[in-house]
């Protein structure tokens, strides 16, 4: 495909000659997220890769922290940090897949010639990186509070606790998609997305433990400190926004 | 020829001789000039090399950060080799301060490593993320692909820095009280003049380096396309790199 003469323009040229027609024609970005994002979830409901890889390396990482450790239980900053290393390293897994399948698949190139906004692309991937995570976390984290976790936590507990999980998260969902969108263009894929998501990701991981370790104290659920909910909020606005402002010349070939 | 000259000119030569005297001028005042610490002795003339250090690492990636943008603006290479080449350059003088940080909190708290300094726990972290820098260019094939991602990088890098030296220190409960590291706010005269010396050393020494990296660069470039020109063929000097290619004006 040459370089200059790209969709996009074409189509933007069609645009100043008939308005109506490519008005119709031309899918609003939000429109294009969404069939990407349903692209990305009905592969994973037929034919389930990514989402399994990533539970049974949860569920495994477990069983090796209990004799890494050599403890049967965990509370505290401790439990925080086995928690969320087990999920660091799981949502590795699915940054490195994010966008494998569009790529050898032609899905890719597919999106490049469609007529909608790069930025859709950003969108769908960052949602699906994030309805991946939740997924995961469904699973994986009440495995974990009756494999490892000492204490047993509330119902209040368990909503503040989904609180973190939903901000860390999205900063995880921000800066992997960012980081998969780089490493996929890349020879040596998965080194370069293992080493540099762990840089960029230490601190949401800062802010995800020290915000969770309170919560699964042994003497009971201590209050959540906003401070760590608000480094992650900020977090992920931050990244969220230099993705948006970057990601085009991720994708432009 | 005039290139000739402007690769090995006088500008350069000066330069050179500038950052000697100057970083030998701020050296020697913080040896001979500048009061002993009272609390820390003589370990703490370390400082006039690592917060110098420190200081020109960050201004480094700040400025391979802009140069970064300048070249996602405007297509032009240059503006990639300037980013690649302060990226570089600051990670070798990051690692000089995070070497000279760790020899002075061994010396001031008995530990090759403190966890509770966050300044230096902010470094090791920046340090690991710009070293893929090279990796990541190293990975990818297409030369100017290569640039523009490696510019992508360099943007979110200088975006990262400020947010994880927030980060680092919330996570810190307790910080050592810092009477010498707020970069010359509460120093005596004879330390602050010492310093600011060693500063503008450092950052001569910087900018000379960073100089004669570009005019290798270039003059490798020239020797390229004369030996192209001569109609052999272009054997790479040196070993396998990742710096951008550029055609010499």
């Amino acid at each position: 495909m040459p370089h200059h003469g790209s969709p996009h323009g074409d189509v933007m040229r069609l645009q100043t000659r008939s308005p109506e027609v490519a008005q119709r024609n031309t899918p609003s970005t939000f429109g294009a997220a969404r069939a990407v994002l349903q692209k990305d979830l009905r592969l994973e409901r037929r034919a389930p890769q990514t989402l399994v890889a990533m539970t049974l390396f949860s569920a495994t990482t477990y069983v090796i922290f209990h004799f890494a450790l050599d403890r049967d239980s965990v509370d505290g900053q401790l439990a925080s940090g086995v928690l969320w290393v087990t999920m660091l390293l799981a949502a590795l897994l699915g940054i490195g897949r994010l966008f494998v399948s569009d790529r050898d698949e032609g899905g890719l190139e597919g999106f490049l010639l469609a007529p909608v906004d790069r930025t859709a692309l950003l969108f769908a991937k960052g949602a699906a990186l994030l309805a991946f995570l939740l997924a995961l976390q469904l699973v994986a984290v009440p495995l974990f509070a009756l494999l490892l976790l000492g204490p047993t936590p509330d119902a209040g507990t368990w909503l503040q606790l989904l609180l973190v999980l939903v901000l860390a998260d999205l900063g995880i969902a921000v800066v992997g998609t960012l980081v998969a969108a780089i490493a996929v263009q890349t020879r040596a894929r998965d080194l370069i997305t293992s080493i540099l998501a762990l840089p960029l990701l230490v601190p949401v991981m800062i802010g995800a433990s020290n915000a969770t370790a309170p919560l699964l104290a042994q003497a009971g659920a201590e209050p959540l400190p906003g401070r760590w909910l608000a480094l992650l909020a900020l977090y992920s606005l931050i990244f969220g926004l230099l993705a948006y402002a970057v990601f085009d010349f991720l994708v432009e070939d | 020829m005039p290139t000739t000259r402007k690769l090995y000119g006088t500008r350069l030569m000066l330069l050179s001789w500038a950052a000697v005297a100057v970083l030998g001028a701020g050296f020697a005042l913080a040896a001979f000039y500048a009061p002993i610490e009272a609390d820390q002795g003589f370990s703490q003339k370390i400082f006039y090399v690592h917060v110098p250090l420190a200081i020109v690492t960050l201004c480094g990636f700040v400025f391979g950060g802009v140069s970064a943008i300048q070249y996602l603006r405007s297509g032009d290479p240059r503006h990639d080799l300037r980013s690649y080449t302060a990226i570089h350059q600051s990670l070798i003088f990051c690692v000089g301060a995070l070497i000279t940080g760790s020899l002075w909190a061994k010396a001031s708290w008995g530990q090759w490593w403190v966890w509770d300094e966050p300044t230096l726990v902010s470094f090791l972290i920046v340090f690991l993320l710009y070293a893929t820098y090279q990796p990541l260019r190293f990975s990818i094939e297409d030369p100017e692909r290569q640039s523009r991602y490696a510019a992508v990088f360099a943007v979110v890098a200088g975006a990262f820095v400020p947010i994880n030296f927030i980060a680092v220190r919330l996570a810190d409960p307790l910080i050592h009280p810092r009477v010498l590291n707020q970069a010359g706010g509460d120093l005596p005269g004879e330390m602050r003049i010492a310093f600011y010396t060693s500063l503008v050393g450092m950052a001569l020494l910087f900018v000379t380096l960073y100089r004669f990296e570009m005019a290798s660069k270039h003059a490798r470039a020239q020797l390229k396309s004369i030996k192209r020109r001569l109609g052999e063929h272009a054997t790479s000097t040196g070993g396998r790199s990742a710096a951008p290619r550029i055609t010499p004006s």
